[in-house]
């Protein structure tokens, strides 16, 4: 049932906690085998809809279908299909993490070898430790783990690698991304740009409970193109003609920086005019915009700003 | 290698109820508190007032009138306090969430939970029976359903309770709370000594009081269950339980 139905399609969702809005009127969609990550601070919306999406809450407006099934009245039908990764919590404090992650494995059909799973997320040491003995990060690959045993089609991970040493974070990010070379659709949230940058086929940015903007990173960051060319020349060049619809400047003698209109021909335009000007360059550096760039600049302005789809 | 090609689906659901059961019962038996709760008051309570003269009994019989209200400390202890204490740090662990959001589902849940505490009060009555023939307790086996039905709404009511301090309460305050009240019932609730007069109102008061009162007419003299026990126990395994349907929080 609901076989070719989109992993995740969440449409104009609206989720109220009493006077607050948290989610207002979000639309999204994740295909089959990607990767779509939710972004934004705090209190952005993420985990809201995320709920919704989990079936933990009825949207108080707007529709959420989950592999094609609605989340809160085909709850136990769905369940076996989904791999849930809280944001904390959610184990029992005195069991050890050998016994939860067989437990949850005994509810599968086909689970995961346990014992794999342990190796690979680097909790085998921890196998008879209780859970409320374990760090942060441990809880968090352990929960992990419980999300991916019963070999699901589709996880839920909500800040996946919160409280993650480097080591355990990049482990994690392989995973995911063997996750989706298998065929697994993942829906995550982070406040990590690198981890979306990285992770995401498809990047939501959320911004007080609205989405800023949707795309591919590549999409996110390319539409600036390159932002700023830095070129070290002779000094005190006359710059007059190098400012048609360009912004130029020389903050340190010999360092020049230009920004506007830096696609290719125009960085060919730049260049020519060093050499017309007899200059000789011996360093030239490109700026981009990155995903926290544009992260920024949609998060810190008071407005949204329309989709750059 | 396709290590993570997706292979969903819910084991039968019988192997998830064994297992689920098997960790409640296994967590149970982990912590101190709840152990102590569950076999050591009540034995200390059996041998101690059973076998001396260390309060004054309406009877010369002391283990007569001792063990049924032993077992329905037993009961209690289990379906209400130790209940309302797991239940209220596992919905704030987010256990309670987790657990309804796997194959297991939320009724299966339930009835892990249900049957774990059933299985335990069947294993802890077996004891304190066994340890309490050992000592000497002869009861009449005559009237034993009646002791079966009136046990069964005690441990219903007592759950209901339980489920709602638990929805309605901070972890540390159902704790507190459900601590309270089962030093409370163990006062005044006719274990140890006899139960203050307050005549069929203390049942409803009291449910303690009256189904030990129910267990020892039952248990010591072979008689019926009166009627207002019934009532009384009825009330409770009716009210409670609906009201923590209405209000049961999952977290």
């Amino acid at each position: 049932m609901g076989g070719d139905a989109a992993a995740v399609e969440v449409r104009d969702v609206v989720v109220r906690y009493g006077e607050t809005t948290a989610v207002d009127g979000v639309s999204l969609s994740l295909p089959r085998g990607r990767v779509l990550a939710l972004l934004g601070h705090n209190g952005a919306g993420k985990t809201s809809l995320l709920q919704i999406c989990e079936g933990f809450r009825r949207p108080d407006d707007g529709r959420a279908r989950v592999l094609g099934l609605d989340p809160v009245g085909d709850h136990d039908e769905l369940m076996p299909r989904l791999g849930i990764m809280l944001q904390s919590g959610g184990v029992y404090p005195w069991a050890t993490a050998g016994e939860i992650l067989r437990l949850f494995a005994s509810f599968a059909a086909h689970p995961l070898d346990t014992d794999m799973l342990l190796d690979r997320l680097g909790l085998r040491r921890f196998e008879r430790t209780r859970f409320r003995r374990l760090s942060g990060g441990e809880q968090q690959r352990l929960s992990l783990a419980v999300a991916l045993v019963g070999r699901p089609e589709l996880v839920f991970l909500d800040e996946p690698t919160a409280g993650m040493d480097t080591e355990a974070r990049h482990t994690t990010w392989q995973l995911i991304e063997e996750l989706r070379a298998d065929g697994v659709s993942v829906l995550l949230t982070t406040h990590l740009l690198d981890e979306a940058e990285r992770l995401a086929d498809d990047v939501v940015i959320m911004r007080s409970g609205t989405v800023a903007a949707t795309g591919t990173p590549a999409e996110l960051t390319s539409a600036a193109a390159i932002d700023v060319l830095e070129v070290r020349a002779d000094p005190g060049l006359d710059l007059t003609g190098l400012r048609a619809g360009r912004t130029v400047a020389e903050p340190t003698p010999g360092q020049y920086t230009i920004s506007g209109s830096l696609d290719t021909a125009g960085l060919a335009e730049v260049l020519a005019w060093f050499a017309t000007a007899g200059a000789d360059v011996t360093a030239i550096n490109t700026r981009r915009r990155t995903l926290e760039d544009v992260y920024l600049s949609l998060t810190a302005t008071p407005t949204p700003v329309g989709a750059t789809k | 290698m396709s290590t993570f090609a997706p292979a969903p689906g819910r084991a039968p659901m019988r192997t998830i109820l064994d297992r689920q059961i098997r960790m409640e019962l296994l967590l149970t038996a982990r912590r101190g508190e709840a152990v102590v709760l569950a076999m050591g008051v009540p034995l200390l309570v059996l041998l101690g007032a059973g076998l001396f003269e260390v309060t004054n009994l309406p009877t010369d019989d002391r283990l007569g009138w001792v063990v049924p209200g032993v077992l329905a400390l037993t009961v209690m202890s289990t379906a209400f306090t130790g209940q309302a204490i797991t239940t209220g740090y596992e919905r704030s662990y987010g256990v309670l969430k987790r657990l309804g959001a796997s194959p297991l589902t939320r009724p299966g849940l339930l009835l892990a939970k249900t049957a774990a505490v059933l299985v335990q009060i069947a294993v802890q009555v077996l004891v304190l029976a066994l340890v309490g023939l050992a000592v000497g307790w002869r009861p009449e086996a005559g009237a034993l359903l009646p002791a079966i039905g009136v046990t069964v709404l005690a441990t219903a009511g007592y759950s209901g309770l339980a489920l709602l301090l638990a929805s309605i309460l901070k972890p540390e305050t159902t704790t507190g709370a459900a601590t309270l009240i089962y030093v409370v019932m163990l006062s005044v609730g006719g274990i140890m000594f006899s139960a203050p007069g307050l005549g069929p109102a203390g049942w409803f008061l009291l449910p303690l009081a009256a189904h030990a009162e129910a267990l020892r007419e039952t248990l010591m003299h072979g008689g019926a269950v009166p009627l207002g026990i019934w009532l009384a126990l009825g009330t409770w395994a009716v009210v409670w339980p609906a009201l923590a349907a209405r209000n049961f929080k999952w977290e």
